[in-house]
C-alpha cells in the first residue's frame, strides 16, 4: 500500500496542487474568491453546459450502439470474433490526433456521407458525438459484454419455463444482473467524453469547447494560471463525484452472481433475427469503427511503392534529428518501462485493496487511482514541470518521465482488471497457508500468483497498450531526440508538403498495428472475463 | 506514515526500472561547463553537420529540449525560471516577446554578429537577439484559381470581394499562432478602430475559423498534399510565405513549379528571437551558443530546417526559397509593446466578434 500511495503523491498529487497552487495563491495567500469570479463568466458557464450535455449524449448514444454489440459479443459465436474483438478496442488505445484526422476524413467533405448522401456533419456536434461513440465502444463491451457472457443462460429460460414472457424473464432475470455492468460501463464512458479533448479540439473546431479543453487553452495559450486552476478544481470535483458513483457500482457489481464459463453460454446464432442482429453489430462496427482506420491506411498507402513508409527511414526530412521510423523503438522502450511501473504499482495496489483488514480509506483509495483519467494532462504535465525540479527528485530531463506519466494512465487499467480476480480468490487458502507456516510473499507466491497470472498478462497487455497511444502528457515531456509514436505524428501533421503528410499517415498505420497485435495476444490470454476491460 | 521512507521506495523503484532499461540511459547532467542545452518549441531543427561543425570548434556538446508549439514552450520557460531547463531559449516572437521579457525570462548578452542583423530586425535592450523571420500570408490554391478563371487576391481588402465568398479559411486567433498574426496583421492595416469592421466583412464573406494550422492547412485548404487528398474546398488559406517551397521539396516527384502561391499583400511579420536565460547554468556556452545562431553558415541552414528566412546581411536564401515563394514585399508588422497592451483585448473581441 505504501509504494502506490507514495507513487501517487509523488507523481501527481504533489504535481497537481503545485500547479494549482501556482494558480490560485499570490504571495502566500490563497485568492478563493477566484472561483466565484470565473464562474460567473458566461462564457465558462457556457463550456460547462457544454462540458456536461455533450458528456451526456456521448454516452447515450454509446450505450445505444454498443449494447447490441455487448450482446453479441457475450452469446453468440461466430468466425472471427476475436479479431473484431481486438478490432473495436484499437480506437480506445489509438491517440485521438490520429483519429480524429481520420474521423474528419469520413464525415467531413467529401467523406462517405458526403458522398453517398451529401451529407456533412465536420461542423456539428454529431462528429463529436460518434466520435465517443467510435472510442469508447469497447467500454462497453468489454465491461458489459464481459458479464454478460458469464451470465447462467439456463435461469433466464427456467424463469421462461415457468412461464414468463421473453421480456419478462428478461427484465426479471438479466436486467437486475447486468444493470450494475451496465451503470459502470455508463459512468466511465461519461468520464472519458466529459474529459474529452483531443476529439473535440480536433472535430469541434473553436465553437465548441469542454472543461478540458479550456483548461489547456488557459494554460498554454493565454496562460492564465489562476482561471485554469479553478478549472481544474470544478474538473476534479467533477470527476471524482462520478468516480465516487462507479466506485459504489462497481462493488455492488462483485457481489455474487452466478458466473459461468462462457464457452457454455456462446453458441452460433440461430434463425433469421438472430442473424439479423449480428449482421447490424458487424455492419455498424464497420461503418463506425473500421472505415476510420480504413482511411488511415489508404491515405498511408497513396504514394507509389509504400513511398511514404520508405521515406520513414531518412533522418534528413527536417522534422526530427532522427528517422521518424526510430520513433517505433522508443514508443516500444518506453511502453515496456511504463507497463513495468504500471504494473508494479497497480498490482501492490490491488492487493492492499483486497485484504480483509482493508479499511474505509483503503477502499477510497480505489477510486482515487482512477482520478489520473479525469486530470487534464496539462496540468499534470505543467506541474511535473515546476514540482519535479529539484535534487532528488529533478527528472524533467531524465527520459524515466515519459514511462511516469503513461504508467499513471495505465495503473488504473491494472487495478480494474486484477481487483475482481484477485477478490474471487478465497481467503481460506491465503489463512491456510499462513497457518501452515508461509511467508506473506510465500502465500503471494503460491496462493495468489498462480490465480492471478493470466490477469497480470492482460493487465499488462492493456497497460502496454494505452502507453503506446497515450499523448497528451507525452506531448510535454518526450524528447525531439527520442520522439514517440503519437508525438511523431503530430510534429509530421504540423508541417506542410506531401511527404510530411503522409508518413504522419504511414506513422498512425504502424501504431495501430502494434496495438492491434497487443490486443489480438490479449485476447488469445483471455479467459476469465470478469475484468472490467 | 513517513513519507522520507516512501520517497525512498519510489525512488528506489524509479531506479531499478532505470537500470532495467538501460539502452536510452539519461544524460550526464554533471558536466555543465562542457554541455550547453537549448530550450526551444517543437519546430527547431538544424543540420547535423551545422550543429556537429558547433560543438567540434566550440568544444560543447549541444543538448536539446523541445517544449510544444512556440506559446507553450515560453509559458514552460517562464514557469521554470528560477531553475531553468536549459541555457538558451530560441523561439519566442514578436507577438509573445514582452510575456517573455516582462516575466524576466531573459538575461543581458549581446551577440557577436549582432551589427550585422539587418536594420528592420534590431531590438532595442540586449535581453534578446532577432534569429530569423517569417510572413504568415494567406496561400492560394493555383488549379483553383485557375479553373474558374479568377485572380488569387492580392491585399486584404480582396478578401471581403463577393468573388472571393466562401474560399477563405483561417486559425482561431486564441488557439494558433498564424491565426493570432493573422488579426494582428488586419489590426496593423485598418487600425486599432478598423479591424472590427473588416472583420465583420470578412465575416459576412464566409471566412472559416478552424482551431487549428493542421486543420486549416491539411483539412479544409484545397492546394495543400493532404487537403487533395481530404477533397478539400477552400482554396485561400492563412499559412506561411514559405508553405509553397515546402509543398515542393516534400514532394515526390517534385513539380517544377508549386501548386500553391502567396497572397502578397496579405502578410504579417512574424520575428524570431532567442537569449540567454536568466539562471543560466552554463551562461559562457549559452552566449557561444548564441553567436553560433548568427553565423553564416547557422543562418543559411535555417531556411530549409525550419522555412523561416536569414536576419543576417549576405545570408544566401535557397533557391528553392526565392523560386518557389518569394518572400513578402512589402508585410504589415506591428511592435511589440503595441501587441502586449492590446493581444488579450483583440483576442477576445476577436472571439465574441467572429465566434459567436
Amino acid at each position: 500500500m505504501a509504494v502506490p500511495v507514495a507513487f501517487f503523491a509523488v507523481f501527481f498529487a504533489y504535481p497537481v496542487a503545485a500547479i494549482v497552487a501556482r494558480g490560485l495563491k499570490t504571495d502566500g495567500t490563497w485568492q478563493f474568491g477566484r472561483i466565484t469570479d470565473v464562474l460567473a463568466q458566461p462564457d465558462i458557464r457556457h463550456v460547462l453546459w457544454f462540458t456536461t450535455w455533450q458528456a451526456l449524449a456521448s454516452t447515450a448514444l454509446t450505450l445505444l450502439v454498443a449494447l447490441p454489440g455487448a450482446y453479441v459479443f457475450a452469446r453468440f459465436d461466430f468466425p472471427g470474433k476475436q479479431i473484431l474483438r481486438a478490432v473495436v478496442t484499437v480506437p480506445f488505445v489509438l491517440p485521438t490526433v490520429v483519429v480524429g484526422t481520420a474521423f474528419l476524413a469520413l464525415v467531413g467533405r467529401g467523406g462517405l456521407l458526403d458522398e453517398l448522401w451529401g451529407v456533412r456533419l465536420d461542423t456539428t456536434v454529431w462528429a463529436i458525438l460518434l466520435a465517443h461513440v467510435f472510442f469508447n465502444y469497447a467500454v462497453v463491451v468489454r465491461t458489459v459484454g464481459g458479464l454478460w457472457s458469464q451470465l447462467d443462460p439456463r435461469q433466464e429460460e427456467a424463469a421462461r419455463m415457468l412461464g414468463a414472457s421473453r421480456l419478462r424473464a428478461w427484465r426479471t432475470v438479466t436486467l437486475p444482473a447486468l444493470a450494475p455492468a451496465v451503470a459502470a460501463a455508463a459512468l466511465m464512458v461519461f468520464l472519458f467524453t466529459f474529459t474529452s479533448f483531443g476529439v473535440v479540439q480536433i472535430l469541434g473546431g473553436p465553437t465548441f469547447s469542454t472543461l478540458e479543453v479550456e483548461i489547456y487553452r488557459q494554460t498554454s495559450e493565454i496562460f492564465d494560471l489562476s482561471t485554469a486552476a479553478v478549472l481544474t478544481l470544478i474538473q476534479f470535483v467533477a470527476v471524482g463525484a462520478v468516480l465516487a458513483v462507479h466506485a459504489w457500482t462497481v462493488r455492488r457489481r462483485e457481489t455474487a452472481l452466478r458466473l459461468v464459463d462462457e464457452s457454455v453460454t456462446a453458441r452460433r446464432p440461430r434463425g433469421a433475427g438472430e442473424w439479423g442482429l449480428l449482421a447490424g453489430v458487424v455492419g455498424s462496427v464497420a461503418v463506425l469503427l473500421v472505415l476510420p482506420l480504413a482511411v488511415l491506411v489508404q491515405r498511408s498507402l497513396d504514394a507509389a511503392d509504400f513511398g511514404y513508409y520508405r521515406a520513414l527511414t531518412h533522418s534528413d526530412g527536417g522534422v526530427f534529428l532522427v528517422a521518424p521510423i526510430e520513433a517505433v523503438g522508443n514508443s516500444l522502450e518506453y511502453a515496456l518501462a511504463a507497463t513495468a511501473i504500471a504494473v508494479v504499482i497497480g498490482g501492490l495496489a490491488a492487493a492492499a485493496l483486497t485484504r480483509r483488514d482493508a479499511g474505509r480509506f483503503v477502499r477510497g483509495f480505489d477510486a482515487l487511482l482512477m482520478l489520473p483519467l479525469g486530470v487534464s494532462a496539462v496540468t499534470v504535465g505543467f506541474g511535473f514541470l515546476i514540482s519535479l525540479d529539484e535534487p532528488p527528485l529533478d527528472l524533467r530531463q531524465s527520459w524515466i518521465l515519459v514511462p511516469l506519466a503513461q504508467a499513471l494512465v495505465g495503473v488504473p487499467f491494472v487495478v480494474r482488471t486484477m481487483l475482481p480476480v484477485l477478490r474471487a480468490v478465497d481467503h481460506r487458502l491465503r489463512e491456510a497457508a499462513a497457518v501452515l507456516g508461509a511467508s506473506p510473499w510465500r502465500v503471494w507466491r503460491e496462493v495468489d500468483l498462480p490465480m492471478v497470472r493470466r490477469a497480470l498478462l492482460i493487465a499488462a497487455g492493456f497497460a502496454f497498450a494505452v502507453s503506446l497511444g497515450e499523448f497528451g502528457a507525452t506531448v510535454f515531456i518526450a524528447r525531439p531526440d527520442n520522439p514517440t509514436l503519437p508525438v511523431a505524428v503530430a510534429r509530421l501533421l504540423g508541417r506542410a508538403g506531401d511527404l510530411n503528410y503522409g508518413q504522419a499517415m504511414a506513422l498512425s498505420t504502424i501504431l495501430m498495428v502494434v496495438c492491434a497485435v497487443a490486443l489480438l495476444v490479449l485476447e488469445r490470454l483471455r479467459t476469465d472475463r470478469t475484468g472490467e476491460f | 506514515m513517513n513519507n522520507k521512507k516512501f520517497l525512498a521506495a519510489v525512488v528506489g523503484l524509479g531506479l531499478v526500472t532505470l537500470s532495467g532499461c538501460g539502452s536510452s540511459s539519461s544524460d550526464s547532467e554533471g558536466n555543465g561547463s562542457k554541455t550547453v542545452t537549448l530550450v526551444s518549441h517543437d519546430s527547431w531543427a538544424v543540420s547535423k553537420t551545422v550543429l556537429a561543425d558547433f560543438e567540434k570548434k566550440s568544444g560543447y556538446k549541444v543538448k536539446v529540449l523541445e517544449d510544444g508549439d512556440a506559446g507553450q514552450a515560453v509559458n514552460k520557460a517562464i514557469l521554470t525560471k528560477d531553475n531553468p531547463q536549459g541555457d538558451v531559449f530560441f523561439g519566442v516572437d514578436n507577438t509573445l516577446l514582452s510575456r517573455a521579457l516582462d516575466n524576466g525570462l531573459f538575461q543581458s548578452y549581446e551577440a557577436k554578429g549582432a551589427d550585422r542583423i539587418k536594420a528592420g530586425y534590431r531590438v532595442d535592450g540586449d535581453k534578446v537577439t532577432p534569429i530569423d523571420t517569417g510572413d504568415i500570408c494567406v496561400n492560394y490554391d493555383k488549379a483553383y484559381f485557375a479553373a474558374h478563371k479568377l485572380q488569387p487576391p492580392t491585399s486584404y481588402d480582396d478578401l471581403i470581394k463577393p468573388a472571393y465568398k466562401n474560399l477563405l479559411v483561417t486559425e482561431n486567433a486564441s488557439t494558433s499562432s498564424p491565426g493570432l498574426g493573422f488579426l494582428l496583421g488586419s489590426a496593423a492595416k485598418y487600425g486599432d478602430d478598423g479591424w472590427q469592421g473588416y472583420w465583420k466583412k470578412l465575416k459576412a464573406n464566409g471566412v472559416k475559423v478552424v482551431d487549428g494550422w493542421e486543420q486549416a492547412y491539411n483539412e479544409e485548404f484545397s492546394g495543400s498534399a493532404g487537403g487533395k487528398k481530404a477533397k478539400a474546398d477552400r482554396p485561400l488559406v492563412v499559412s506561411y510565405a514559405s508553405s509553397p517551397p515546402a509543398e515542393v521539396i516534400y514532394a515526390d516527384p517534385k513539380p517544377t513549379t508549386a501548386p500553391t502561391g502567396v497572397a502578397q499583400g496579405t502578410c504579417f511579420r512574424q520575428i524570431e528571437y532567442a537569449g540567454l536565460l536568466s539562471n543560466a547554468a552554463n551562461t559562457k556556452g549559452g552566449k557561444a551558443f548564441l553567436d553560433f545562431l548568427l553565423t553564416k553558415e547557422f543562418q543559411q541552414d535555417m531556411p530549409l530546417n525550419m522555412f523561416v528566412y536569414p536576419v543576417v546581411d549576405g545570408a544566401q536564401v535557397p533557391a528553392e526559397f526565392t523560386q518557389y515563394g518569394p518572400q513578402a514585399k512589402d508585410p504589415e508588422t506591428m511592435d511589440p509593446a503595441k501587441i502586449a497592451d492590446n493581444r488579450d483585448d483583440w483576442v477576445k473581441s476577436w472571439t465574441s466578434l467572429v465566434l459567436k
